[in-house]
Parts: C-alpha cells; structure tokens; sequence
C-alpha cells in the first residue's frame, strides 16, 4: 500500500482561534490560525497541548475539519462528559485565545484526492469531523468522485454541518447524504431511525464490485459495529479505514 | 516554548501515582481501542503463532501447543500513543523468551506480523530479557478480538501501537524496517517516557 512521504519532526506551534461556530449544542467548530503550518492532507489530525498557570500540560488529539487552506486549521470538538480538553475548547476559549497545536498526523486514514473513489463515508456522532475534510476536499477539486455519506446522530439537534450538508446534497449530484436519527426524530423525518445495521449498510453502501473508498469514524462500539458488517457484507477489510474514539473521559 | 493557555486550568493532576504517568499522558480506567481497519475474527482453529526469518530452525506454534508452554502473571502500566496511559493491567502471556528457548539467530530486530496485515518493528533486546509477551488473556479473561484476541504481543515499556495486536508471526531480521504506524511518521522506536511519538521526537 502507498507510503506517507517520512515526516520531518512535528514542531510545536503556536494557534490561535480567529473564527468559530457552534455546530450543535455539544459540538463547536474553531477556526485556527498557526503559522508555519506545513498543510495536510483530508483525514489527518493535530495534536493539541493547553498550558495552565502552574505549568500542567494536557494533550488530546482531534481530526481536522477542513483540507488544508493556508495556515488555517478548523477542528470540530464534541463536549466529553468528564473531559479536561475537550470543555476548553468548546466552551471555555475565545477569538484571540491561543494555544499550541502540532501536526498533521496520521497517514492511513486520509483520502488522497487522487484516489479516486467512489466514496463511502460513515460517521457516528462527532466521527463526522474527518469525513467532512474528505468531502470540503472533493468539493473543492474532484467534484467527479461519487460520495456517499451515512451518519448517525441522536437526534436533529445533534447533526453536526446540518444545513452545509444540506445544500451540499441539494446542489451536488455525485453526493447523497444519509442520516440516520437512533433516539428522537422530528415530525416528517424520512431519514433511517435506528442505529446502523447490516440491513441499512446494505442499502446505503455500495456494491461490493464498486470498490468504495471506505471511511468510518465515530465511537468504539460504532466503528466495530459498522467494520464488522461490511465486511460480512463482502467488502474486503483492507479497503475499510477506521478511525475510533472514546469512551476516554474517565478519571 | 510553551506559554499559558487563557482560561484552562487543568484537572488531571491527581489521577496519577507520582512517576507513573509519562509526558503528555493522562490516566484512564476504560480500554479504549485503536485499529486501522476491521477487527480480524481468527478462531482457535485456525490460529498458528510461528517464529521466521533469521532462526536456526523456524518454529510454528498451534493454539493447543501454544497454551502447552510456560506462562506467567503479568501486571504492567500501558501507554498509547493517542495520550492516555492505564496503569496495573492485568495479563497472561507467554514470554518472548520462553519462545526464543533453544533458538539461535544473529537477527538484532524482530518484525511482528499480524493477522490483518499490521506490521511493527522493534530492537529484539526489547522484546527479550523479560521484557515482552504474547498475551492471551486479560484481567483474568480470554483476549477479546478488539483488544487484539486470540492473542497479541505485550510490550508495555514502549507505546502501545508496539504491542501488536492479532499476532501472527514475529520475523527475526538483521536489519532495521518500519511497520505499518512507523511508515506512517510515527516514532521508529516509541519510548514513552522520552514521548517519542513521532519521527524526530
């Protein structure tokens, strides 16, 4: 399989928020601005480093939302219950704040956009994040690529990039956004109303033969839910990425 | 250099034993797992654990003739890569010793093969001198798939992703090569308490 180039050392490096939006209730999107950025490729994520008054250091890493744009990265960060970075970013850190951020990392759950496709991207929850970066990019340069897009939210408040994703799959042919809502559904909702199953893969996913570009992201029990049916489905598991997260909020 | 975050205080200070917790580390009670892919089903069957590469004699072991060697007790902290460390995990495995018994090499590095295809790659004094297992079973129960069952190497001085999960083979080699995440810029070696994470740390 095709090689990273070998990265040189990951310096840390100063980012500092200059635009942000509130995604859903728990999920925040913050716009950074870190010069000496090197850009990065759709799937890749930072490392974040917060520094308080005494000199105690937290780090956590987050997928990033955008493809690479400059020396601007956007991260889309869900509120962990329990958590000690996650309450910072979303709720704590303002315009102007900074912190120290390095990066990209991870070279096998990315999207090259030459890859081709087509696309299957399966997200639970905030697992949308790097998914997201997959489509800005496709968007952006390889509108031909066929996408596919299967996510999983409790509820219509829950749905991170709503109304972009929206109009994306108004106005874009070669994409089809499909939601599916596992504890509460709005009047007149036509999406899928359960937790993503076989049955539902199988009717969402592409046939085996299209040899899709497989992503799925979200938490553990998700991502071994959704791997553990395409493959039964006949996909070959080499050509499923995943990309797991949580449960990590404990003491 | 690091400056002071505005507004972030910090939690995590007391959930560590003094000298427990590497840099950059936090401590977890949960299991979280980490795979690049589909975890792969192996069944008892059909699992074989085979030594290859530069030994005098390559070995293969099945999972009865497997289970038939010594094996021991074995309580040790555990760090990812990903940031969070869990300390006093419980295991059973059997040494990288008791395998090597009555093996002659020269290799100086050992590749770990997985079911699935992973790859990593290690100096083989790490993985000997009672340094390294293949566990079988955790906190008192059999390995689960996700975490890596039927078996994995346990390797738990270096960051986790060293301790390849659904072990298949480790191949002994006179050369140095990177596995899968070490192709990937992560570190070559991956000692935790130097936070050697990624290449050039």
């Amino acid at each position: 399989m095709a090689r990273a180039t070998v990265l040189g050392r990951l310096n840390w490096l100063s980012a500092e928020v200059v635009a942000d939006r509130r995604e859903t209730p728990r999920v925040r999107s913050l716009v950074l601005d870190c010069p000496g950025w090197p850009g990065h490729l759709p799937g890749q994520h930072v490392d974040i480093r917060l520094t308080a008054e005494d000199g105690y250091q937290a780090q956590r890493s987050y997928s990033i939302a955008t493809p690479a744009d400059g020396t601007r990265v956007t991260l889309t960060v869900e509120h962990v219950p329990d958590g000690e970075v996650s309450p910072y970013l979303v709720d704590e850190a303002v315009i102007g704040d900074r912190f120290e951020l390095r990066g990209p990392i991870g070279g096998y759950f990315v999207w090259r956009p030459d890859d081709g496709g087509p696309l299957l991207l399966i997200a639970g929850g905030s697992g949308i994040a790097p998914l997201m970066a997959m489509l800005r990019a496709r968007r952006r340069l390889h509108e031909g690529v066929r996408a596919r897009l299967l996510m999983s939210a409790r509820s219509s408040d829950d749905l991170i990039y709503a109304a972009e994703l929206n109009e994306l799959a108004a106005t874009d042919p070669g994409v089809e956004v499909v939601q599916t809502l596992t504890r509460s559904q709005p009047e007149g909702w036509t999406g899928y109303s359960r937790r993503v199953d076989r049955e539902m893969l199988a009717e969402v996913a592409w046939p085996e033969a299209e040899h899709a570009h497989t992503y799925v992201c979200g938490p553990t029990e998700f991502v071994e839910a959704v791997a553990n049916s395409l493959v039964a489905l006949g996909y070959d598991p080499r050509s499923i990425r995943t990309e797991r997260f949580g449960p990590s909020g404990g003491s | 250099m690091s400056f002071i975050t505005r507004g972030f205080q910090g939690r995590g200070r007391a959930d560590a034993p003094a000298g427990r917790l590497p840099p950059g580390q936090y401590a977890t009670r949960d299991f979280p797992v980490l795979s690049a892919g589909p975890t792969p089903r192996i069944s008892e069957g059909e699992w074989r654990l085979a030594l290859t590469g530069d030994v005098d004699r390559p070995v293969e072991w099945t999972w009865d003739e497997f289970l038939a060697l010594p094996s021991e007790e074995v309580t040790a902290d555990i760090h990812c890569v990903t940031k969070w460390s869990k300390f006093d995990t419980t295991w059973r495995g059997v040494s990288v010793d008791t395998l090597l018994k009555g093996i002659h090499t020269g290799a100086s590095y050992v590749m770990a093969h997985s079911y699935g295809g992973y790859t990593t790659n290690l100096p083989l004094e790490d993985v000997t001198g009672g340094k390294a297992w293949i566990a079988y079973r955790f906190a008192g129960e059999p390995l689960e798939p996700a975490h890596g069952g039927p078996a994995r190497l346990l390797v738990p001085h270096l960051y986790f992703w060293k301790s390849a999960k659904w072990i298949r083979s480790l191949e002994l080699r006179d050369t140095d090569e990177p596995g899968f995440w070490e192709g990937y810029g992560y570190h070559n070696y991956g000692d935790p308490w130097r936070e050697q994470r990624y290449s050039g740390d």
